[in-house]
């Protein structure tokens, strides 16, 4: 099959690429586009370190076709920057020991985000399901999950001229 | 600064997505590598195929013959080839690589490659390999054997009022770090530099240099953020890393060779298979008179770590307990199955889920509680190990053992369950583990690596640590941060760790065997005070001083003298004395010591196990970063888990079968429980500040604290890992019957 063109917007910038059909919307951003945050772990959908937001949902970017993804909008890890609450979420799995190797952090930080949208005030075991779809081999998943309460709980706070 | 929890160093990079790990890394003109590797488990190549339709001249093809040096992974017995030539041992065995700019047209020509082989017979368990009907190494196929003596255990059985005995085994585990191993190798007229995830950059760089026969500074390896390594990136990445160089020296392009999860999972090592037989002479009072122990392991084809794992397996396998007859006798032997090899815990989770197991079996036949057959036996100060090592500091057992009771709640809830049980389908119960795991190489090891780290100071006064030691999740570029910041009184940021760059760090040894934080910060700390001596010397700086003033009398020190760097060298403890002979003397440093306690339910309908709690109370010297400790403890806790119940490596022919995430299954933030972590400090007289290896410690308590648990709530004996719950459903049946 040839090569075919799509349009992406990432991170609110638009791109017009010429893809292979069924190269992974993981393998775009990884490869064409160099925003080597989202990561990739297994490759079907297991681990999570390669979340992206499409279109507002929360996704496996290892399991989304290209084409599938034309006319998209995607934020990744470095497109979040611009988000006031990612900022906070990443400070908290900085200081409450949410990180160690970093390689699942992108994934977590992403679900985390998408988790605290949809229930600003969850419980740890709402908080221990909301990341079940990311997998973590060195934490032990305590320190993550304290991360995202604590982080829970800062942006339920008002916000100070930042 | 010591015991604070400052801000991981590397975290905004990670948290953000910044931090460069190998498969993010590139350089201009990259090709991309594959292996093609033995589809069968032994026999003799006797021809490749290089099928149709590939353009066969527009890629670089490196087989055997081509490698200018010696054709192996040079570590301790240089037995494992880096490509098969005319023999292969194992499915998934590196034959050919192959590479190409164009990564769809490299996996088509890697399928379009056949590599006949006339098999032969294999062996592909343990039993057949002791049976000798093939010989497969060396003449018996026995990699390594130990004894272990103390006392005389032959003695011992007549005094005893009971002799317990148990067999136990435990199945192969994936490391599972979420970054696949994966090298990039650059040749330029100066040499080769290989840049990649790794533990132990100069294992690598050795490995390179015997591999292409040159001399050391041609060649230079670099470690890029490690994605998790828990042993898996010990050994293994030396392959890689020759695998990437061999294709980028042949093609003279750079070249990147990253597995996906799937390659990762087949051919890469995990850890040993073993089986564990337990006879034991005990009295009525439960004091424990004679061992005699039988550790076997499956070491795979070649020979890679396993004599080193199977030591640690052996010397752990007491325990922390005082016994005046011990034998341990142990046997590494070879299969046809890829090279099991180094794993967080390196051989004691193995001895110990046996050990541990058995005291519960020892406990129940005399008819005294768990708990007081583990106190009556701990080992004191003053005491001796079963390799006649005494032991020199305060040993706080006692106190772990009593807060682990406490902070679990343990005696209220094992009534409770006691009662409810008969009326519930799903059945709790509790379980101890106690255990100690040895900090630092084994033996004479740390005499031999004379590790060197460094300490070098900028005319503005920000302090540099040189060591090959490296960050792979951790913590160490923070804990050996906070050391050489505390031991210079300057804040943290003043102080950063160097790349680990082999052009640039001296040969610090590996980072393995719980040695980062205790061997290396301990030369760290020294490397810093002798530069402090250097400037109070040269009468620049006071006794106390500022940040400036330090600045300052750094600059002025350097203005004057040139570069300011100090190295330290590794020097044993006094007293310390080791045969490695007769395995016998002070096999290491020094122990942290551990008791966890697990409480599980056990649904018999579905037979699914749940860790319902977890408390894992240690003492590991002093802690350097309470938060990254606790990381370190849970996080070990995690895997340990997922040893006991879930991580099933399905063989078939030699070769994992589940060689997937969605098979090999790992626990997810649902299948933990919150692991509770509490310390108890006991300054370690000759780590830095105080402290002591903490990196595999929690590994090897979970699987019994598990079992003894599961055994507690169904009432009748369980000695395998995994439990997974078809394997339970099998056992119960048997009991039942």
């Amino acid at each position: 099959m040839p090569k075919q063109q799509v349009q992406l917007r990432v991170n609110g910038v638009g791109y017009n690429l010429n893809v292979w059909p069924m190269e992974r919307l993981l393998d775009v951003l990884r490869h064409e586009l160099q925003l080597t945050g989202t990561k990739d772990g297994c490759g079907e959908g297991e681990c999570g370190a390669c979340l992206v937001m499409l279109n507002g949902n929360l996704v496996n970017s290892c399991l989304v076709p290209i084409l599938q993804a034309d006319g998209a909008e995607v934020t990744t890890i470095e497109g979040a920057a611009a988000d006031r609450d990612i900022a906070r979420i990443q400070t908290a799995f900085i200081e409450h020991g949410g990180i160690q190797c970093g390689f699942c952090t992108p994934g977590m930080v992403m679900s985390a985000l998408d988790l605290l949208k949809k229930n600003p005030r969850p419980s740890e075991m709402e908080v221990r399901a909301g990341l079940a779809g990311c997998l973590c081999r060195c934490t032990g998943y305590v320190r993550i999950c304290e991360s995202v309460l604590k982080a829970s709980q800062i942006l339920q706070e008002p916000r100070s001229q930042e | 600064m010591i015991g604070i929890p400052v801000q991981r160093k590397e975290g905004k990079a990670k948290a953000t997505g910044h931090a460069v790990y190998v498969d993010d890394f590139r350089l201009p003109g990259m090709l991309y590598g594959v292996t093609v590797r033995s589809s069968v488990p032994r026999g003799r190549i006797t021809a490749i195929h290089f099928g149709p339709g590939i353009p066969w001249q527009e890629f670089t093809v490196v087989r055997a013959r081509d490698i200018p040096g010696a054709n192996c992974i040079s570590l301790i017995s240089d037995d494992q080839p880096c490509l098969a030539d005319s023999f292969v041992n194992h499915r998934e065995e590196p034959v050919l690589l192959l590479a190409h700019q164009n990564r769809c047209l490299l996996e088509k020509a890697k399928l379009a490659i056949r590599i006949e082989v006339e098999a032969l017979p294999a062996v592909l368990s343990m039993e057949s390999s002791l049976a000798c009907t093939q010989i497969i190494w060396g003449t018996d196929n026995i990699f390594k054997s130990f004894l272990i003596e103390k006392g005389n255990i032959d003695e011992v059985w007549s005094k005893a009022d009971f002799i317990i005995e148990g067999e136990y085994s435990t199945g192969a585990q994936e490391q599972l770090y979420l970054e696949t191993n994966g090298m990039v190798a650059e040749i330029t007229a100066d040499g080769l530099t290989v840049w990649g995830s790794m533990q132990c950059p100069y294992y690598v760089h050795k490995a390179l240099t015997k591999l292409f026969g040159w001399k050391d500074d041609r060649i230079r390896v670099i470690q890029l953020e490690t994605g998790g390594g828990f042993g898996g990136k010990e050994e293994y990445p030396s392959m890689i890393a020759a695998h990437a160089a061999l294709l980028s020296w042949k093609s003279g392009k750079p070249v990147k060779l990253v597995y996906d999860r799937s390659e990762d999972l087949v051919a890469t090592t995990k850890r040993h298979p073993a089986r564990i037989r337990h006879r034991t002479a005990a009295q009525r009072d439960g004091k424990i008179l004679g061992m005699e122990i039988d550790f076997t392991i499956d070491g795979g084809a070649y020979a890679t770590l396993t004599p080193v794992v199977l030591s640690r397996g052996a010397i752990h396998a007491a325990g922390p307990y005082e016994c005046p007859n011990v034998r341990i006798r142990s046997t590494a032997l070879a299969t046809n199955v890829p090279p099991h090899g180094a794993f967080r815990g390196f051989g004691a989770p193995q001895t110990l889920f046996a050990l541990e197991r058995h005291m519960d079996k020892i406990a129940s036949a005399i008819g005294l509680s768990p708990e007081a057959v583990r106190r009556r036996n701990f080992i004191r100060k003053g005491q001796t190990t079963a390799t006649g090592q005494q032991i020199r500091e305060d040993v706080v057992m006692d106190k772990l053992l009593d807060r682990a009771l406490k902070e679990s709640d343990f005696h209220a809830r094992q009534s409770r369950f006691s009662l409810e049980n008969p009326r519930s389908s799903v059945k709790r119960g509790m379980g101890i583990a106690a255990f100690l795991h040895g900090a630092g190489f084994t033996g004479s090891g740390e005499r031999y690596l004379s590790s060197i780290a460094g300490v070098e100071v900028t005319t503005t006064g920000n302090v540099l640590v040189l060591t090959s030691g490296v960050e792979m999740g951790q913590g160490s570029k923070t804990t050996l941060a906070q050391i050489v910041a505390s031991a210079l009184n300057l804040p943290l940021d003043q102080v950063d760790i160097a790349v680990p760059d082999t052009a640039r760090v001296p040969n610090s040894g590996p980072t393995v065997a719980s040695r980062t934080c205790m061997v290396i910060g301990k030369l760290v700390e020294s490397a810093a005070l002798t530069i402090q001596q250097k400037l109070r010397e040269a009468g620049m700086l006071g006794a106390g001083y500022s940040q400036s003033e330090f600045c300052s009398a750094c600059s002025n020190y350097i203005q004057k003298y040139g570069p300011l760097k100090s190295y330290a060298k590794y020097q044993a403890p006094a007293g310390i004395e080791w045969d490695d002979e007769k395995h016998q003397g002070d096999a290491y440093g020094t122990f942290a010591w551990a008791v966890h306690i697990a409480e599980v339910s056990v649904d018999t309908v579905t037979c699914q196990i749940r860790v319902e709690d977890y408390v894992a109370v240690q003492e590991v010297g002093r802690v350097i970063h309470p938060v990254l400790a606790a990381g370190q403890i849970e996080g070990g806790v995690a895997q340990g888990i997922g040893y006991a119940l879930y991580e099933n490596v399905a063989w078939t022919d030699g070769r994992m079968e589940n060689c997937q995430m969605t098979n090999y299954i790992i626990p997810t933030s649902v299948d933990t429980p919150r692991i509770r972590v509490f310390f108890e400090e006991n300054p370690y007289s000759h780590g830095p500040m105080g402290a002591k290896g903490i990196g595999e410690l929690p590994i090897d308590g979970p699987a019994p604290a598990i079992v003894n648990a599961i055994q507690n709530a169904i009432g009748f004996s369980v000695d395998f890992i995994p439990v997974m719950p078809e394997a339970l459903l099998l056992a119960m049946e048997m009991q039942n019957a």
